[in-house]
Order: C-alpha cells, then structure tokens, then sequence
C-alpha cells in the first residue's frame, strides 16, 4: 500500500510536467490547428537557457524560470512569424513539415554549438532537498515545489483563457479566424501570444523537469515532447483542462508500469491512448461532433 | 495492357541499373556511395507507400517505421533465426530471402489491416496519433522479445540485398502503387480524400476502401523492412523510432502529396542531401532542418505537388491527377 502511495507520488510528480507541455501543444493546436513538433525542443531549449543562467549569473530558482520562460517565450513567438505564419493559408499539412523542420533545426543547431554539444550535462541543483515523511511515504521539497508549481501555472493559465479579454480573444481565433478579424481582433497579435505563452510552458516543463532528473541533452526533448502531446490527445486535444488530466493519467500509468518492466512503461502511455479513443475517439474531455453537410 | 508509356522506361531503368554496376566494378563509385544508392531505394520504396495512405486516401498516418520494424523483422527471424540460411547453398539462399520478404510484408500488412479496423474511423489527427502511437509500441514490443535479441538488437542478419533487389522491388512498389492509384480503388481513395462525406454518399465504403490502402501501404513498408534488415545486417528496435517515420512523412510532403513522382525524386534528394553536406559536419543537420522549413514555405505544395512523370500518367487522367491538393 505504501509503496502503491509512493509511486503514485511519483506518477503525479511526473505527470503534472507532462501536463504542463501538453498545455502548449493543446493551445497552439486549438488555435492554429497545428501539431507543433518543435514544442519538445522549446523545453530543452528551456532547460538550457536555465543551465546558463545558473552557471554564469548564478540565478535562484524562481529568477531562473522567469528568465527561461520569457526567453524561451521569444523564440516561440519568433519560430511562428519564420516558420508558421507564411504557411497559415497554404495546405494544413505543410506546415506540419516546417514544424518537422524547426525540430530538426533546434536540436542540431545547439548540437552543432561548442557551447552546448552533444554530451548531456548534470543540471545544478536550485532547490534544497529535504524529505518529508508523512504516513511512511516519503516526499521530497522538490516534489512538492514541482507539484505546486505545475498546478498554479495551470490554473492561471485557465483564468487567463476563461476570464480575460485575451483569453476571449484566443478563443475567438480558434474558432473562426475571418469572423474575428472582422470583429477588430488583431489575429497576428493573438496567436503570437498563444506561441508565447505555450512556449514559455514548456520553458516552465523543462527547467522543472531538469530539476528533478538533473541531466540535459540536446534530445532530450523529442521522447518529452512526444508523451506530452499522447496525453493532450488523451484529454482531448485543443481543451486546457484535457490536457491536464491526460498529463496526469499518462504520468500516474508510465510510474507504475514502470515499477513492472521499463520498456511496459514506455509503451503503456500509448496503450493507453489507443484504448480510449476506440471508445472516446475525440480524447477523454472532447466532444464528438457529426459532421453535417 | 500497357506497362509504362513506350518501351523507353525499361530502358532507362535497365540501362540505369548496368551503369551504376559498371561504376561499382571498375571503382569509380566507391561501396559506401553504393550503400547510399540502396538506400534511396528502400527510401522510395517507404514513400511511395506513405504517399498511398497520406496522399492518395488523405488519411494522417505517421507512424510508418512501425510497419517497416514489423516487416524487417518477419522476414530477419525467417532468415537468421527460424532458419540458419547463411549456411545453405547458394541457389536455396535466394528463394528462402525472397520468401521472407514476402512473409515479411504480409505480416506488416496483416496489422496494418488489424490496426486499420478500428483506427480509420478516427478523424484526422486523431488518426495521426494512434499510428505514432502504433509505432512506439511496435517498439517497445520488439524490445521485449528476447530470441529477437531485446533492446540489445538481432544481428548477423545475412547480406542478401544488392542493387539488383532493391532495383526490382523499388521498380514493383512504383509500379503497383501506379496501378493502384489508377484503378477503380483508387478512385475510391481519392473521391475519400476530396469529400468523404460526398464519396460516401455516392456509395463508396468508404473505411472498406481506407483500410484497403491501409493494407496495401502496410505491406510495401513490410518488404521495404526486409530489405533494410538484409542491407544492413543488423535490426535493433530504436532504428524504427518516430524519428524513422518523420524522415518518410518528409521525404513525402517535401516531394508533393499525391505525387509518386514526387515521391521518387526528393527521395533520392533527401538521402543523398546530408551526406553532400557531410563537409559541414555539425552544422550539417542544422542546415538540413532549415533547408526544409525554406522549401516548405516557396513551395507550400512540395516539389511535385498533385503533378507526375510522364511515364507514371495515363492519357485522360490528367484532370484527375492536377486537382488542387488538401
């Protein structure tokens, strides 16, 4: 029972990072109908601009995500006006390539750097840990820094989308871009935002993520990536609190198949996904809709 | 029935093929560039069938690799590990490596259809995310069974795949996907790609069809497997990653959707493209993702975009093959 609780420690831990990187593919894809490939490179490149951060200026914790998340908040902004925003009118798929593209770019470029290279780096300490025993499980300040942080950054962020005129404005692009750039919405602006936010998440997924298992790499977002936008879907993709619950059911179930084999725990997430969209094809959260002619 | 336009093809393909075995011989060519040459060919093999499911049909599939894993690992257990081929005579070699070919794509096409049965009902990139999801659990199935070796990989796979194969097999999957595309169920797939709404209301199945091109697609990826694990010697689980079916979903939309032609030349591009940048060493896969993002945006619809050879056409089906692409 004990080691049941402790796992599942572990799984909410792991998820609630998932959930936050899932949160930036949902909101670009619920915007611009993009699956954003390059969104697991935004957190590596988070976890470096921390990495650096730390190293040269010798940051805290909280200086070191702020700076990483608006840092890595321009890049995404600034991948969108290169990469994406000459494709917007051309075939949906295209832009699918340049987000391959950009993939392809963020990991060889820092890869090909003398600063970075390809060896994977042990990421400096920023919080102390101290363990907590509570009802003989153990959980350590860091987790529940993680924990905390994770959820709050998810909830501002569904105030924001639910109760702001930015928000209103998001999901007003989303759901008809023309209509509401005939209703004076500056459409450019509000997906440059929706970049901007989703990246800087995933700068927030990486710095967090490197705090609990110290070592980064230039890949080591593509597998992140890859399981984050499995629970967006899982939730329902384009739905913010979808993602979170996807994120928390793929990192609960990865922990404890885990604990059985460590190649189950790969595959399982997956399992998973596909079991529930045969019988909830739209993702958890997600409504099916008949099209109608 | 008239194979390809004229006689001219044949030709030039067989010419093609004595060239580069003359070049191989006298040296010119160096074995490593041959190695290359192979691949591109196996390339065109996996695109050429992706470009069935994702051009033609319209369905987003992107966890092709999957299938090629499935297939190059049928047909490795029927060479290397079922029977220890490398020790037999020559004359049984080839048959029992073509015959593992061939249980090699049926394998493949037989989960293609398993999977297809259920998925293809799901819309676009829900689609999408189940065949990724596909392909990452092939993999980490593979990692598990251990006579296949594990995560450790199944090696002293025998060499039985030259430039002859590879040209035969390419030449079949180009030609097969030619005729798919031009017959009846080819039509189907693509009135399901244009409308599938419409194209079910003029009484097309429309999942009978999606899972039929599906299987098809599945199948070429399965013999297009057994041909990498023959070429390279050596099967290891990770080669199949997502990374693997990235390259193809590029290869394909780099070359056009609903072009096979597109599909053969960036292909043959795309392959050869970072070993000629291989003096820029590590700067070269930086400049490979950037040189991608530049070609997707000047030409948003891939370099052969809904257009083909002359010697892929089929006179009155010009029309057909120049509709504007989605």
């Amino acid at each position: 029972m004990t080691t049941i609780l402790q796992l599942l420690i572990y799984g909410v831990q792991l998820g609630s990072i998932y959930a936050l990187i899932a949160l930036g593919y949902t909101m670009v894809y619920g915007i611009i109908r993009l699956i954003n490939f390059a969104h697991g490179d935004f957190l590596m490149l988070g976890a470096f601009v921390g990495f650096f951060a730390v190293s040269y200026f010798n940051l805290g914790f909280i200086p070191v995500m702020l700076l990483s998340m608006v840092v890595i908040g321009m890049v995404g902004v600034a991948v969108e006006r290169i990469a994406y925003k000459p494709l917007r009118s051309k075939p949906r798929l295209s832009s699918l390539i340049t987000a391959i593209g950009v993939s392809i770019f963020l990991q060889n470029f820092p890869r090909a750097l003398p600063a970075i290279g390809p060896a994977p780096r042990p990421f400096p300490r920023l919080i102390p840990l101290v363990n907590y025993e509570f009802l003989g499980v153990t959980i350590s300040s860091i987790q529940i820094v993680m924990i905390l942080l994770s959820f709050t950054l998810m909830l501002l962020l569904h105030l924001l989308t639910t109760k702001t005129a930015i928000g209103r404005r998001m999901k007003a692009v989303s759901f008809d871009k023309d209509a509401a750039a005939l209703m004076g919405i500056n459409v450019n602006n509000t997906i440059s935002i929706t970049f901007f936010i989703g990246a800087a998440l995933a700068a927030a997924g990486g710095i967090l993520y490197a705090t609990t298992y110290p070592m980064i790499d230039v890949y080591m977002g593509s597998v992140l990536g890859t399981k984050a936008f499995t629970a967006a879907v899982l939730g329902g993709i384009g739905i913010i609190p979808g993602a979170m619950l996807g994120g928390v059911i793929m990192g609960v179930a990865e922990v404890l198949a885990t604990s059985i084999n460590s190649d189950l725990g790969y595959g399982i997430g997956f399992v998973i996904l596909i079991l529930i969209l045969l019988f909830k094809p739209a993702g958890l959260l997600g409504k099916y809709t008949i099209e109608k002619v | 029935m008239k194979l390809f336009k004229g006689k001219m093809t044949y030709v030039f393909i067989i010419g093609l093929y004595i060239i580069l075995e003359i070049l191989n011989k006298t040296g010119i060519i160096n074995s490593y560039m041959m190695q290359i040459v192979k691949f591109a060919g196996i390339n065109i093999i996996m695109t050429v069938s992706l470009n069935i499911i994702n051009g033609f049909t319209g369905q987003f599939s992107i966890g092709h690799a999957g299938f090629m894993a499935v297939g190059a690992y049928s047909s490795a257990v029927i060479t290397t590990v079922l029977f220890k081929t490398i020790n037999w005579p020559v004359y049984m070699q080839i048959p029992m490596f073509l015959l593992s070919l061939l249980v090699g794509g049926l394998v493949a096409s037989f989960i293609g259809f398993l999977i297809g049965i259920p998925t293809l009902k799901l819309k676009g990139d829900y689609l999408a995310i189940v065949t990724l999801g596909f392909g990452e659990i092939v993999r980490a199935i593979i990692r598990l069974i251990q006579p296949v070796g594990g995560a450790r990989g199944l090696s002293a796979i025998p060499q039985y795949t030259n430039l002859f194969w590879v040209f035969v097999f390419t030449f079949l999957a180009i030609y097969a996907s030619r005729n798919f595309v031009n017959s009846s169920f080819g039509r189907a797939c693509i009135s399901i790609r244009e409308n599938e709404i419409a194209a079910e209301t003029m009484g097309i199945d429309t999942t009978k069809y999606k899972i039929l091109s599906f299987t098809f697609a599945s199948f070429m990826a399965g013999v297009a497997g057994g041909l990498y694990g023959h070429l390279l010697m050596y099967l290891q689980p990770d080669m199949f990653s997502f990374v693997k079916s990235t390259d193809y979903l590029v290869f394909l939309y780099a070359g056009g959707m609903s072009s096979i032609s597109g599909s053969i030349v960036s292909a043959l591009i795309l392959t050869a493209l970072p070993e000629f940048l291989r003096f820029m060493s590590e700067w070269r896969m930086a400049l490979y993702g950037v040189l991608l993002v530049i070609l997707m945006i000047k030409r948003p619809n891939g370099l052969y975009g809904g257009k083909e050879f002359k010697f892929l056409q089929i006179k009155n089906n010009k029309r057909m093959l120049e509709t504007e692409q989605h």
